[in-house]
């Protein structure tokens, strides 16, 4: 099956199964190896994309149902500069190994977009979804945090 | 990646879709994508086809109707946290389910009919006593929570019918939720609870993960509206369910949970 949608801004059409999941479509037709697949079962958070802004798990997205929808990856985060909430990241160390980063600045990015000014508590929420084995949270949350500040009014 | 050639159909009004389950009844459906999708990766469902509701107008709202309010099934939990008409019980489950993520796919619908025992929506529909509107070709009929989970993930749903919404009646008393996991979030429960109550009325309290089913806890439900003993009513309580030793718990430590969830509520009122 053809399916098409907009993908960080560039519209695409792939051929496959409409049940085959969006990650595998970005991952292996897109190339966009951004989001990456932790655990394949909705528990990680590790490719967390955003679908018309909403952050949803990409592996359990059949790619039927982004048809006409606006996807948008890690890669399609920044624009002529990184993203402020990259950014953050760099500057507070809220990356360690990595592999939870991409999805977690999508969770983040989606959070102050909504909520440019959101508390520690709102910042903690927004995040629950995304699991990291490194950093123990603090210094993500750190950096989302003043992501905030730096891109404040 | 699994690969699964199945076609998906997917009806954009619910009249399509409720002609489309005459047609397919053998069709997984799916809407957030949320439990099908981890079903369908780990191999554990093997479907012929799915029918995707996703997109399917007519499910995805809720409204105040006469002598209650109409939630339908379509809705995504992020929908009812966010809408200020929500029942505070629903609204309140619905935040424990997942995360933002799943949050923003997962619908009240499905968490019903996925009945998983553990559901986290489930004890509330329990305790507000409320209807679920399935609809066929055949026309439509409503089912009482109480009576739509009939044994472990069996419900009350024919092979051509659909859940269309959810029906909350008026209700009073003090309510409550609880859910016990092992963290807040992305963790499924170890003991859920909601309970209703209105001191000489009438009382629910309804369980998740504690049986085969969600249930209500109907002697115990009796002897606090006949005013017994806390200590009796917990008794009661921790009788009544039937909770197992699993991967996340054991039977010992959910009754003794459950006891004291039930004990605490009634302490702070």
């Amino acid at each position: 099956m053809i399916t098409r949608f907009v993908c960080n801004g560039q519209p695409v059409e792939v051929e496959t199964p409409p049940m085959t999941r969006l990650l595998d479509v970005l991952r292996e037709e897109l190339r966009l190896t951004g989001s990456k697949e932790g655990c394949g079962e909705g528990e990680c958070g590790a490719c967390t994309v955003r679908i018309d802004g909403v952050p949803v798990m990409s592996c359990l997205v059949p790619v039927a149902q982004v048809a006409g929808c606006n996807v948008q990856t890690i890669e399609g985060l920044a624009g002529a500069l990184v993203h402020p909430v990259q950014a953050a990241m760099l500057e507070h160390g809220g990356a360690q190994c990595g592999i939870c980063t991409p999805g977690l600045c999508m969770s983040a990015a989606a959070l102050l977009e909504e909520n440019p000014h959101p508390s520690v508590e709102q910042v903690r929420v927004a995040l629950a979804g995304n699991l990291c084995r490194c950093t123990g949270y603090q210094k993500v949350i750190e950096a989302v945090s003043h992501a905030l500040v730096d891109t404040g009014e | 990646m699994l690969r699964c050639e199945a076609p998906v159909y997917r009806p954009r009004t619910l009249t399509d879709a409720i002609y489309a389950r005459a047609d397919m009844p053998d069709a997984t459906v799916i809407a957030g994508g949320t439990d099908v999708m981890v079903y369908l990766e780990s191999g554990s469902l093997k479907p012929t086809r799915f029918l995707d509701l996703w997109d399917c107008s007519g499910l995805r709202w809720q409204q105040f109707i006469t002598g209650g309010q109409f939630c339908g099934a379509g809705l995504t939990c992020t929908d009812a946290i966010r809408s200020p008409q929500t029942h505070p019980l629903v609204r309140e489950a619905c935040s424990t389910v997942g995360a933002v993520q799943i949050q923003n796919r997962a619908t009240i619908g499905g968490n019903i009919c996925n009945s998983s025992p553990a559901g986290d929506t489930l004890p509330v529909w329990l305790a507000l006593d409320a209807e679920f509107e399935l609809a066929s070709m055949r026309g439509r009929r409503r089912v009482p929570a109480a009576s739509f989970w009939k044994g472990y993930k069996q419900i009350d749903l024919r092979p051509d019918e659909l859940l269309v919404g959810v029906l909350l009646p008026q209700t009073t008393g003090e309510t409550h939720f609880r859910k016990v996991g092992t963290r807040m979030a992305q963790s499924i429960s170890k003991v859920i609870f909601a309970g209703r109550y209105r001191r000489g009325v009438e009382a629910r309290l309804a369980f998740g993960a504690v049986g085969p089913t969600p249930m209500r806890c109907r002697e115990a439900e009796a002897a606090l509206v006949a005013g017994r003993p806390v200590d009796e009513v917990v008794a009661l309580v921790e009788a009544e369910i039937t909770p197992i030793d699993d991967v996340r718990s054991t039977a010992d430590y959910r009754r003794k949970v459950a006891g004291n969830i039930v004990r605490r509520w009634l302490a702070s009122l």
